[in-house]
């Protein structure tokens, strides 16, 4: 018998997920849809984010404190992916999978073993999943926050230096723009924004875990893609980027709660990775094909005028 | 104001296909100069171009552009002297950003970018005088994505982009090949006009070498790799498109072998 309240019940704590995981969203937003790269990266910075955290809270510092700490460290992740990239040439995808690959070694060193328990009761963890409306509260704010921080951002003129880099290197050459800089930086500061959600995470979730990162750019992408879906769809052409970047983080909610339909169904969870996979596939399939079969195209009409 | 001397560009050294793409090439541009280049396929005309934009180191010699050595810039350093319009109409804006954000990124060429805004108030009153200038109609979609643009409406954009902020040196690597011959004359004349008001120094390839005739003050002829004729004022004006090809096969002491040139 399936519970219906059951899954109500769920709903709470999926959007809590949701939205930390909305947040990583924005960050993977950052390069993949305004830099142009794809960035692996993520798999270890969320990790390393959550590793720091939760050490330098276990150290005795305030958890806000240890989520900028977390924020920095992001940033120098994504500058080594940078660096790599920009100035040893090694192209974007396989830089940022050297970074993650090392990142493993790099966080086990960081916590000393592969997982590091931090308990709300303890300790005054910003988010718990014990207190999961103070949770959504808390991670709703920063959402709003960060997005609009992103808002005003891409308004200034560095902002603009990174859409134009992301957009055509020749123009923003052209005009003046040093395009490995800019690289270097918008790598280290969607970085800085996983590590963020990862130090949340690892306090939601009351640990940090070397392999809390598995499979994060794929769950990213889900909520960037769902988000920008469902955005098109519901806002149409007054989409803009501020809408567009709120439906990033309802993305990374959309996903979980979808994965909680998984669960409540009794679906094995050892295929959990394996629905996100289908999951995502058909999201990013979707844009594909309403261009293809869902709009008139000349194939059609002239295949309908000699049926 | 733009002096090339001796450069040397190889493509692909020590291989097969090495290739000596500008060979002791020597150019030298006054202020308010407009420079019309022609040459056969590989003569060096847009390796010239990219020689001083520094889009790659060059092998030897010096680039001296408003009596500064830039030959150890990189590109996006010399960018602040430089105004350029490309070829492939796609290069010369960024078409997921506005039309006036396009010109607010040329505005700030040089500058240094900090956390200001990208773009001001002031700003979009300027542009929409500046974009009505042009006569397309596109003053009033000045927030409209640059990728919605037509190719010639484009290059109209990144001409106004070039000159913007005003050059030391305009460069026009023949930016209307790629339009339709109306268009490509709309934007030609648009050209003139702009380099005329704004007192421009200009270095244009066209591979149209009536157009060459026409417009600027001077005239080059590249062949492998160096200039081999140069010409000004009264006596570039009286040249005839029969004048430029005997001259090449003199130069060369080969065919002119141009197919675009020949036919346009």
């Amino acid at each position: 018998m399936l519970d219906p309240m059951a899954l109500l019940r769920a709903m709470p704590g999926a959007c809590a997920q949701g939205i930390i995981w909305g947040l990583m969203a924005l960050g993977v937003y950052l390069t993949f849809k305004i830099l142009d790269v794809a960035d692996l990266t993520v798999d270890g910075s969320i990790a390393t984010g959550g590793a720091v955290a939760v050490m330098l809270i276990l150290a005795g510092w305030s958890p806000a404190a240890a989520m900028a700490a977390a924020f920095a460290v992001g940033m120098l992740t994504g500058a080594v992916t940078g660096v790599l990239h920009v100035a040893l040439g090694i192209p974007a995808i396989l830089a940022s999978i050297l970074t993650q690959i090392s990142l493993y070694s790099i966080n086990l060193n960081i916590m000393g073993k592969s997982n590091q328990a931090v308990s709300v009761d303890k300790f005054p963890l910003l988010v718990s999943l014990r207190y999961i409306p103070k949770a959504i509260a808390v991670c709703l704010v920063i959402a709003v926050a960060l997005i609009c921080v992103m808002y005003w951002f891409f308004g200034t003129e560095l902002g603009c230096s990174i859409r134009a880099t992301g957009c055509n290197k020749n123009m923003a050459r052209a005009q003046g723009v040093n395009t490995g800089v800019i690289t270097v930086l918008t790598l280290a500061l969607s970085n800085g924004i996983v590590a963020l959600s990862g130090s949340l995470l690892a306090q939601y979730q009351g640990f940090a875990d070397v392999n809390m990162g598995r499979g994060a750019i794929v769950i990213g992408l889900a909520a960037v893609i769902i988000g920008e879906v469902i955005g098109g769809a519901v806002l149409g052409k007054y989409l803009n980027f501020m809408g567009r970047l709120a439906f990033v983080v309802v993305g990374g909610v959309i996903y979980y709660m979808v994965l909680q339909i998984v669960y409540w169904l009794k679906l094995p969870t050892d295929d959990s990775k394996l629905f996100t996979a289908i999951i995502v596939a058909l999201f990013l399939a979707v844009p594909y094909l309403k261009g293809k079969y869902f709009t008139k195209s000349s194939y059609k009409k002239e295949a309908s005028r000699h049926a | 104001m733009l002096e090339l001397k001796d450069v040397v560009k190889v493509f692909y050294p020590g291989t097969v296909n090495e290739k000596v793409a500008l060979n002791g090439l020597n150019l030298k541009l006054e202020e308010g100069d407009f420079v019309t280049v022609i040459g056969g396929n590989g003569a060096g005309k847009s390796t010239m171009l990219n020689a001083i934009c520094g889009v790659w180191p060059i092998d030897d010699g010096k680039v001296i552009i408003d009596g500064k050595d830039v030959t150890a810039l990189p590109e996006y350093k010399r960018a602040a002297f430089l105004g350029r319009v490309f070829q492939d109409p796609m290069t010369g804006t960024a078409a997921t950003m506005g039309i006036d954000e396009n010109l607010a990124m040329a505005a700030r060429r040089g500058e240094k970018r900090g956390l200001r805004w990208g773009i001001t108030k002031e700003e979009r009153e300027k542009y929409y005088e500046l974009v009505k200038s042009l006569d397309l109609g596109l003053e009033n979609r000045l927030t409209s994505k640059v990728g919605l643009l037509s190719g010639g409406q484009r290059q109209a954009i990144t001409l106004l982009m070039a000159s913007l902020k005003r050059p030391k040196v305009l460069l026009l690597d023949e930016h209307t090949a790629a339009l339709d011959p109306k268009t490509a004359a709309k934007v030609l004349a648009l050209s003139d006009k702009i380099v005329a008001e704004n007192k421009l120094t200009t270095l244009m390839i066209t591979h149209n070498m009536k157009d060459a005739i026409r417009y600027g003050n001077r005239l080059i002829m590249m062949h492998e790799g160096h200039v081999i004729y140069d010409v000004r004022g009264e006596e570039k004006k009286n040249l005839q498109v029969s004048d430029l090809l005997e001259k090449f096969g003199q130069a060369s002491g080969g065919a002119f072998a141009n197919d675009r040139m020949m036919l346009s």
